[in-house]
C-alpha cells in the first residue's frame, strides 16, 4: 500500500486586520491507498481548511506552509496550473451541501462531463455516455435519464452520489469528502457511506471523509485523526481508538456522543480556542481535566504511544483514567 | 486541575441593536456627510429672514436706478437675478423651503397610508393583498410623468374632492398627488417585512398569548421595519421633490401665487433659460435639486445599509 | 414549459382589458373629450355635439362608461379609430412616426447601457471593496439620481451656447429636432447628430441601471458555493468566470433588459420633449395638453401592451434561464 497523500507540517494561516488567524498549526499524517481516513474534529478545528488549503481552494489572501506530497508532486509553493492539474484528475473533493455546491442552472449531466473533458480528451458524446456509467456506479436509478436533470430535481442523498460520480469521474488517486453526510437523514447516510466504501475498494482510491460525528467514523473508518485547534490531537486505527483512547479531548468526545450504554451525555467544558492566539503548548489545556504545568510547555508533536499515535504529553500518566471514563 | 472556565477566547461586550444600526450608519462616510450637508441647508433654509439677502419679490437694484434684469452673479446677488431683477440666492433659499415642505408632507402622508395599507395586506393576504399587488403593479408600469398628469387630471375632475385637497396645481394638490404614488412604493416595503416576520418565533409567540393582529403590528412588527420605512421614506421625498421639478418643467408645477416661489418652479425656468444662455438660472437651481437629492439617497443608503447588514462589506 | 407560456398569455389577455377600460375611465374624465371638442371648433350645435358624443361612445354614468369602452374597443380593433379633434385627421401616422422615431433612440440607449453597463458591472464586481468598486458603484448612483432634464438642459446648455461661444461656428451636436429646420429626405449622418445629445441623457441612466445590477449580481453569484466546486474539478479560473459564474450572473441582468426594454416606449418623455425630438414622448404631451382623447387613446394602448408583452417576456426568458423557476 501506497502512500497517496502526505503532510508533513502543513500550515495554513489567514491575514485578518486583527491580526493572523491560525487555522491550521502543522498536521503530520499520510494517507494510504485503499484506506479510509477520518478527521474527527469540532468547527474551527482546522480539518476542511487544511484540504481546501492543499487544493488550492482557499483565497489567495491565505498563507499555505509546510509540505504536501499527492502521488509523487509537492503541492506546497507548487505553480498554480499544477495544482489546478492536479484538482480533479489527482485528488477530487465532495462538500458538505450538494444543492449549493452544484450548478442549479445546468443539468447533471453536463457538470459531469465538464469534469471529464477537463482532463481527458473526450468527445461530448463519449463524455456524455461516461456520465451515465458514473450515475449507474454511484446506484442512481435511470441514470441516462436523471443525467439531463437539474440539482433541484433531485433529493438530498441523490445529489450527493452524483457528487460522488462527479468526483471519481477521473479516478483520482485520493477523495477527500467533507462532511458529506451532514445535511443528510440518517438512513440516507448510511446509503452515502456504503458509497464510499465500494468506491475505496473498486478504485482503491485513499478517502478522507472529514466530519464532526464519531457514530459516521465507527462505521466505514479504517483509520482515524481527531484534530484539535489546527493541529492533530490523536491518530490510530478505529479500533485502537475507540477502545483505547490516549488524548483527553478524544475522550471528551466519546463521552458527548449518545450512546445505548451511557447515562448521561458529558459536553466539554469550556469553548474553542481563539485561533488568533492560540493557547501556548496543548492548546486543549484551558478545557483539560488533566492539564498540568508541563502542558503548558512546547506545542505538542504527535508521538508513537503503543498501537496509536498522541499529542497528549501526559498519556502515560492519564491512560489508566482515560479508559475508565469511556467505559 | 486548571479551572475549566478560563476564558480563552476573545469576550463581546453586548451591544443593543439600536447601537449597532448607529454604529454602520457612521461607517458609511457618505452618509455621514450628508447629514451635516442637508442639516446646514435645512438650517439655512428654515431661518430664512436671517438668511436670505432680499425678499422673495424683491428687484436687487431699483430699475430706476440700473438695469436689474438677468444679471450674471456679482456682488449684490451672489448667484445673479432673474427676469425682473430678484436675487436668485434668497429665492432659492425661500423656494427651497417650499418644496421641503411639499416633499416631506406628501411622504409622510405617502408613509401612514403605505405602512397601513402594506401591513393588513402582509397580515392578512388573501383577495385584499391580491387587489394591493395588482394596482400597484399597474401604477407602477406606466413612465411615472404620465401617471402623474392623467392623476392629476382625473383628480382636478373629481369635484367632491376639492375641499380636502384644495384647488388643482395648489400646494395641497400637490401635496396630496404625490402622496398618491408615494404610498404603493412604502406599502410593498412593509408588506414584504411584515411577510418575512409572519411566521418567525417571535410572532408565534405573541399570538400563542392571545396577542390580536393590530397590537403584533404596532408592537412588534413595524418597530422591526423601522429600516426599511425610513428608506422608502427617503425615496418618497426624492421622488416628490423631483416630480414638483419635472411637473414644473412643463409648466404643470405648483401655483403658489406672487409672493412666493418653490424649487420646481425656479428649476422649471431652467429650461428656457438655458436656450438664452442664463447659465446661474441653470446651474444654482440644479445645484440645490442635486444636493438635496444626493444628500437624501445618500443618507437612505447609509440607513439601509445601518439596518439590514450584509456580510462582507463591498455591496453598497 | 409550454403550460407555464401559456397559463402567462392566458392571464395577460384580461390584464389588458382591464387596464385599458380604466386608463380609457381615466382619460375620459381627466380630459372631458367634449370639452376638448367644444374648444377646437367654434360654431357647433347641440346637433354636432350629440353626434360627435355618438360617434365616440361617450355616454355617461358607470354603464355608459362600459358601453363607450366596448365602442371604443371594436373601432380599436377593427382599425376604425375616432379622428384626432384638434388636428382634424387620421392618428396612425403620426403616432407611428413618434413611434419609430422613439424606438430608434430608445434602443440606441438600451444597447449602449447593456453593452458599457454591463462591462462595468463585471469589472467592478470582479475586484469587490476595491478603487475600481467603489469608483463605479458611486458613479452609477450619481447618474441614476441625476433626473434626465437635469443632464439634457446642461447639454443643451453647453451644446447650444457656449460651444459656439468657446469655439466659433455652428454648435457641434444640434440639440432639437431630428433634422435641421427644412431639411427633407432621410440624412444618416444628420439624423446621427441630432441624436448624440438625447441618446447621451437616456444612455446616462442606462449605463448606471445595468452597472449596478450587473455589480450586484455577479457579487452574489461570486459568493456561490458550485464556484468551488467548479474549481475543484480542475476547471480554469477563465472558465469558472465566464461558464458559471457570468452565465449565472446574467440570468436576472437578461430580465431586466426586457423589463426595461418594454418602457422604452413610454419612459423618453422628458428628454424627448426638452430635445423637441419628435417622438412618442413629445406626441402625448400634445396630445395631453391640448386634451385630445382620439390621440391618447391609443398611445395608452402601445404603452399598455408593450408593458404587459415585455413583462411576459421578462417571466418566460427567466424560467428558459433558469429551470428552477419552472415548478410553477
Amino acid at each position: 500500500m501506497s502512500e497517496a497523500l502526505k503532510l508533513t507540517d502543513f500550515r495554513v494561516s489567514f491575514p485578518t486586520l486583527s491580526g493572523d488567524v491560525q487555522a491550521v498549526r502543522g498536521v503530520d499524517h499520510a494517507v494510504n491507498q485503499g484506506e479510509l481516513l477520518a478527521v474527527v474534529g469540532e468547527s474551527g478545528s482546522g480539518k476542511s481548511v487544511t484540504f481546501l488549503g492543499l487544493m488550492g481552494l482557499l483565497p489567495n489572501s491565505a498563507v499555505i506552509g509546510g509540505s504536501a506530497v499527492l502521488d509523487g508532486v509537492e503541492l506546497v509553493g507548487a505553480d498554480p496550473k499544477v495544482v489546478r492539474r492536479a484538482r480533479g484528475k489527482k485528488i477530487a473533493m465532495i462538500f458538505q451541501d450538494p444543492l449549493s455546491s452544484l450548478n442549479p442552472v445546468q443539468r447533471i449531466g453536463v457538470q459531469i462531463v465538464e469534469m471529464i473533458q477537463s482532463h481527458q480528451d473526450m468527445p461530448k458524446r463519449a463524455a456524455s455516455t461516461r456520465a451515465v456509467e458514473l450515475l449507474d456506479m454511484v446506484g442512481i436509478p435511470q441514470p441516462d435519464q436523471r443525467s439531463l436533470q437539474y440539482p433541484h430535481e433531485f433529493s438530498g442523498g441523490m445529489r450527493q452520489r452524483v457528487m460522488i460520480a462527479m468526483a471519481i469521474a477521473n479516478e483520482p488517486a485520493v477523495l477527500i469528502a467533507d462532511e458529506p453526510t451532514t445535511a443528510l437523514d440518517v438512513t440516507v447516510q448510511a446509503q452515502i457511506l456504503e458509497v464510499l466504501q465500494r468506491i475505496k475498494t473498486e478504485l482503491n482510491a485513499a478517502i478522507v471523509l472529514i466530519t464532526h460525528d464519531l457514530g459516521v467514523v465507527a462505521r466505514v473508518a479504517d483509520r482515524v485523526e481527531v484534530m484539535y485547534a489546527g493541529r492533530p490531537a490523536e491518530m490510530g486505527s478505529i479500533d485502537a481508538l475507540f477502545d483505547h483512547p490516549s488524548h483527553p479531548y478524544t475522550v471528551g468526545l466519546m463521552r458527548s456522543l449518545p450512546s445505548s450504554d451511557r447515562a448521561r451525555l458529558v459536553p466539554i467544558p469550556g469553548a474553542p480556542p481563539n485561533m488568533l492566539a492560540p493557547p501556548s503548548g496543548c492548546a486543549f489545556r484551558p478545557r483539560c481535566p488533566h492539564a498540568a504545568p508541563v502542558c503548558a510547555g512546547d506545542v505538542p508533536s504527535l508521538r508513537p504511544f503503543g498501537d496509536l499515535e498522541t499529542a497528549c504529553v501526559r498519556a502515560e500518566e492519564i491512560a489508566a483514567e482515560l479508559i475508565e471514563a469511556v467505559r | 486541575m486548571i479551572a475549566a472556565d478560563e476564558l480563552v477566547g476573545i469576550t463581546v461586550a453586548s451591544v443593543s441593536p439600536r447601537k449597532q444600526a448607529y454604529l454602520r450608519f457612521k461607517e458609511h462616510k457618505a452618509a455621514v456627510g450628508s447629514v451635516f450637508v442637508l442639516t446646514v441647508l435645512v438650517l439655512a433654509v428654515l431661518l430664512t429672514p436671517l438668511t436670505a439677502r432680499y425678499g422673495v419679490n424683491e428687484p436687487v437694484i431699483d430699475i430706476k436706478v440700473a438695469k436689474n434684469q438677468f444679471l450674471p452673479p456679482r456682488s449684490e446677488a451672489w448667484f445673479g437675478t432673474d427676469d425682473i431683477g430678484r436675487d436668485i440666492y434668497s429665492r432659492l433659499l425661500y423656494g427651497v423651503r417650499v418644496s421641503l415642505l411639499i416633499g416631506l408632507a406628501s411622504a409622510i402622508i405617502s408613509v401612514v397610508i403605505g405602512v397601513a395599507v402594506g401591513a393588513i395586506a402582509g397580515l392578512k393576504g388573501g383577495l385584499f393583498d391580491d387587489i394591493m399587488m395588482r394596482v400597484t403593479d399597474i401604477f407602477l408600469a406606466f413612465p411615472i410623468l404620465v401617471s402623474l398628469l392623467v392623476m392629476r387630471n382625473v383628480l382636478g375632475a373629481i369635484s367632491w374632492m376639492k375641499p380636502i385637497i384644495g384647488e388643482l396645481s395648489s400646494v395641497r394638490f400637490l401635496i396630496f398627488l404625490f402622496a398618491i404614488f408615494g404610498w404603493m412604493g412604502v406599502a410593498r416595503v412593509v408588506r414584504a417585512q411584515v411577510l418575512s416576520m409572519r411566521e418567525r418565533e417571535f410572532i408565534e409567540a405573541s399570538r400563542a398569548i392571545g396577542a390580536k393582529n393590530g397590537h403584533i403590528i404596532i408592537r412588534h412588527m413595524l418597530p422591526n421595519s423601522v429600516g426599511p420605512i425610513l428608506v422608502a421614506l427617503s425615496l418618497s421625498v426624492v421622488g416628490a421633490i423631483i416630480s414638483e421639478s419635472t411637473l414644473s418643467l412643463f409648466g404643470y408645477g405648483p401655483n403658489v401665487g406672487a409672493g412666493s416661489t418653490s424649487l420646481g418652479l425656479l428649476v422649471g425656468g431652467s429650461a428656457k433659460a438655458a436656450r438664452a444662455g442664463y447659465w446661474w438660472l441653470v446651474v444654482f437651481p440644479f445645484a440645490a435639486l442635486l444636493i438635496i437629492t444626493l444628500c437624501i439617497s445618500f443618507i437612505g443608503d447609509g440607513l439601509r445599509d445601518a439596518t439590514e447588514p450584509k456580510a462582507s462589506g463591498g455591496r453598497a | 414549459m409550454i403550460r407555464f407560456v401559456l397559463r402567462r398569455l392566458l392571464w395577460a389577455i384580461p390584464t389588458l382589458l382591464l387596464v385599458t377600460f380604466l386608463v380609457y375611465c381615466a382619460i375620459r374624465i381627466g380630459t372631458d373629450p367634449v370639452q376638448s371638442y367644444k374648444r377646437a371648433n367654434s360654431r357647433l350645435t347641440a346637433k354636432k355635439i350629440a353626434e360627435f358624443k355618438e360617434i365616440n361612445g361617450l355616454y355617461e354614468g358607470f354603464g355608459g362608461y362600459v358601453r363607450g369602452y366596448f365602442q371604443w374597443l371594436k373601432g380599436f380593433l377593427t382599425g376604425d379609430w375616432s379622428k384626432s379633434i384638434f388636428r382634424n385627421g387620421d392618428v396612425w401616422p403620426v403616432l407611428k412616426n413618434a413611434l419609430a422615431n422613439t424606438l430608434v433612440l430608445g434602443i440606441t440607449a438600451s444597447t449602449l447601457g447593456i453593452i458599457i453597463g454591463n462591462a462595468l458591472g463585471v469589472f467592478a464586481a470582479l475586484r469587490p471593496g476595491r478603487l475600481r468598486d467603489t469608483a463605479v458603484n458611486s458613479a452609477a448612483l450619481v447618474g441614476l439620481s441625476i433626473p434626465p432634464f437635469v443632464s439634457a438642459i446642461i447639454l443643451q446648455l453647453v451644446f447650444a451656447i457656449y460651444w459656439q461661444r468657446w469655439f466659433g461656428g455652428g454648435s457641434l451636436f444640434p440639440t432639437s429636432g431630428v433634422y435641421p429646420p427644412g431639411h427633407s429626405g432621410f440624412d444618416l449622418f444628420l439624423r446621427i447628430k441630432h441624436m448624440v445629445l438625447p441618446v447621451t441623457v437616456v444612455a446616462i441612466q442606462t449605463i448606471a441601471v445595468y452597472s449596478r445590477y450587473m455589480r450586484a449580481s455577479l457579487l452574489d453569484v461570486m459568493n456561490s458555493e458550485y464556484l468551488r466546486t467548479a474549481r475543484s474539478k480542475g476547471v480554469s479560473e477563465r472558465r469558472v468566470l465566464v461558464r458559471h459564474a457570468l452565465r449565472n450572473a446574467l440570468i436576472p441582468v437578461t430580465t431586466l433588459a426586457f423589463l426595461e426594454v418594454g418602457s422604452i416606449v413610454g419612459g423618453l418623455i422628458i428628454t424627448e420633449n426638452l430635445f423637441e425630438y419628435p417622438g412618442m414622448g413629445r406626441y402625448f404631451l400634445n396630445a395631453y395638453s391640448s386634451g385630445d382623447f382620439p390621440q391618447l387613446m391609443p398611445w395608452m394602448v402601445i404603452i399598455v401592451a408593450s408593458v404587459i408583452v415585455f413583462n411576459l417576456l421578462a417571466d418566460i426568458v427567466y424560467a428558459f434561464l433558469d429551470p428552477r423557476i419552472r415548478l410553477d
